[in-house]
């Protein structure tokens, strides 16, 4: 595999793991633009357990030092958050990433401004397992009873709460775990790297990771992944094609084609690239095309 | 000075969240297309048309060629934009996510513009000569420039003539009665369609006017100034109260006299203060520190 393969496969599995990390609070309707935040605790957090000035704990422990400690903040971090909503919550999130930056940067032993270099490497063959654990993780912890209660609340706080499900309580776990997966993703982005800096963790990543997801949609688990896996690997592949075919405007463009896409699958695929509905009927087309047709049948005579 | 940029980016900001109830990305792709056309204009770098402006307005006057350039531009866009992001926030499909869809089509409109600056003329910063040159004077010890006094003039006389409008014309009051209540409005004959037209036309020649200045100013633009003057203006917006126009004036110069402090202390350390009192207002405080307009729920 050509180093060239390699890199992209790590943001890939990076950019993976943060999208789910916004996935799960974006599961129960909130809209979380803090992600470098909790991507700059993690990474710091684990750079500091691992590093010889610091605990000295080896790679797999330190990184699960982090989740803790990320999900510790997050949860104390949570309640005041999770007071305000929609827009208001966007605004607070991106606060909440605002100051985190800001505290790291003035850390000395954190290495303030300059950055910090990370001991331990994690190569493709960590990150890739770890990717997937994280997609499976997801995948089961939306189909628990603890994540439909979560899509209830995405579709309608009100009738949620009426029905018995416990609205703070969901949320606030929500926003936790997500936290801890954007932590992990973090604490693993700075072990590949092994040099981590606060400035890196900028209002465009929580941007973009925010769009990975509402675009993907975030009606299923799958929407994450295929919002992921676009972002990352169409732009890259455009400018392969650009290159193959010397088109220099498509390779310079490309950024501009992919902004004039996001605004046009927002006309048209307003819940995003993957919805409900179309998760069932491609089930459905691949599985149960037999016994489907038989039901809606019997439906219907009925 | 860069308080008078920040007000009006704020107030630009204020005044969509105050009516339509959504946080608008395009505004900081607006102020930087300004700032770079105005930068184009008089730098003879447009794709089209380079000959005409010299023509018409000779080498000396370019500058006034900019900014009608970087206006009439930036008031056409501002309705394309308008086309793709307000008129499907109607689109409801029901659930809490619903209002991130303009969010997320202002955010396309970022990187559209971004990267439409960035293919036309690079990402390299582009300077320009000043056409003032450093005219400048001095009070006691204090040195004053002169583009700079002006500025901060001319962004808070835009910023009043605005407050003016919304609190005496007709259209002011029509803006204000859809920021209170929308369905009421239409009931009242208020054409909301039309007057959100308007809406986004006035935000987006606030933002015009503010990258102008800032090109004037600063002298030195690129593609991504509008990334880091709108996270100061979403601060100072926030701080004034959302939605509240001369909050977001008194949170835009408030935010603009910090950042002139921090002279004295280090930038960074500003940052914790500052967001820290941000998080807290929007826990704690959610109209701000002036605030009080109903933003929530039931907006279209």
């Amino acid at each position: 595999m050509s180093g060239y393969v390699e890199a992209q496969l790590v943001i890939l599995c990076l950019s993976t793991i943060y999208a789910y990390g916004i996935y799960i609070p974006a599961a129960s309707g909130q809209l979380n633009l803090g992600a470098a935040g909790f991507i700059t605790l993690g990474a710091y957090a684990s750079a500091w357990f691992n590093s010889a000035d610091g605990p000295g704990l080896p790679v797999a422990v330190s990184v699960v030092l982090a989740m803790a400690f990320t999900g510790i903040i997050s949860f104390f971090i949570s309640f005041p958050i999770l007071r305000t909503r929609g827009v208001y919550m966007v605004l607070a999130t991106l606060a909440f990433a605002e100051v985190v930056a800001g505290i790291v940067i003035n850390i000395e032993f954190l290495g303030a401004a300059a950055g910090m270099g990370v001991d331990d490497h994690a190569n493709l063959l960590v990150i890739a397992p770890v990717a997937v654990l994280v997609i499976l993780f997801s995948f089961y912890f939306m189909s628990t009873r603890f994540g439909l209660s979560l899509r209830s609340i995405h579709d309608d706080e009100s009738v949620a709460t009426l029905f018995g499900v416990k609205v703070r309580t969901s949320k606030v776990i929500a926003f936790t775990v997500g936290a801890m997966i954007m932590s992990l993703g973090g604490s693993l982005y700075g072990h590949h790297f092994n040099y981590i800096e606060a400035q890196t963790f900028n209002v465009l990543l929580s941007i973009f990771i925010l769009l990975y997801v509402l675009m993907g949609g975030t009606q299923t688990a799958w929407g994450p992944l295929i919002g992921a896996v676009f972002f990352v690997v169409v732009p890259e592949s455009l400018r392969h094609v650009a290159e193959s075919l010397g088109w220099h405007w498509l390779g310079e463009g490309r950024f501009l084609l992919f902004g004039v896409f996001i605004v046009l699958l927002m006309v048209v695929r307003p819940e995003g690239i993957m919805t409900r509905t179309l998760q069932e009927r491609m089930a459905d087309g691949l599985f149960f095309r037999r016994q489907e047709s038989k039901g809606k049948q019997v439906e219907s005579e009925g | 000075m860069l308080g008078g940029v920040y007000v009006m980016v704020a107030v630009a900001f204020t005044l969509i969240i105050g009516m339509l109830n959504f946080l608008n990305f395009t505004i900081p792709a607006l102020f930087m297309f300004a700032a770079v056309l105005m930068w184009a204009t008089m730098t003879g770098s447009l794709p089209i048309g380079n000959d005409l402006m010299l023509a018409v307005f000779g080498p000396d006057l370019l500058w006034v060629a900019g900014i009608i350039v970087a206006l009439a531009v930036t008031a056409v866009v501002s309705l394309i934009i308008e086309r793709f992001t307000y008129r499907y926030m109607k689109a409801k499909y029901g659930d809490a996510t619903e209002h991130a869809l303009p969010l997320v089509s202002s955010l396309g409109f970022l990187i559209i513009f971004e990267h439409l600056v960035i293919g036309t003329w690079g990402s390299d910063p582009l300077a320009i000569k000043s056409p003032f040159g450093d005219a400048s004077f001095h009070v006691g010890e204090i040195l004053f420039s002169v583009p700079q006094i002006l500025s901060l003039f001319i962004s808070l006389g835009v910023v009043t003539l605005l407050t003016l409008m919304l609190r005496t014309s007709k259209l002011g009051r029509a803006l204000r009665s859809i920021a209170e209540r929308p369905d009421t409005a239409i009931l009242m004959g208020v054409k909301v369609e039309h007057i959100v037209s308007v809406v986004y036309v006035i935000t987006g020649l606030l933002c015009a006017i503010a990258g102008i200045l800032f090109t004037i100013n600063y002298t030195i633009v690129d593609a991504y100034i509008g990334d880091t003057v709108a996270t100061v203006a979403i601060a100072g917006m926030v701080l004034g109260g959302l939605g509240n126009v001369w909050g977001a004036i008194v949170g835009g110069l408030f935010i603009g006299i910090l950042e002139v402090m921090s002279i004295w202390f280090d930038a960074d350390f500003a940052k914790i203060p500052i967001w820290g009192m941000l998080l807290a207002i929007l826990v704690f405080k959610p109209t701000g520190l002036f605030g009080h307009t109903a933003i929530g729920k039931g907006k279209f």
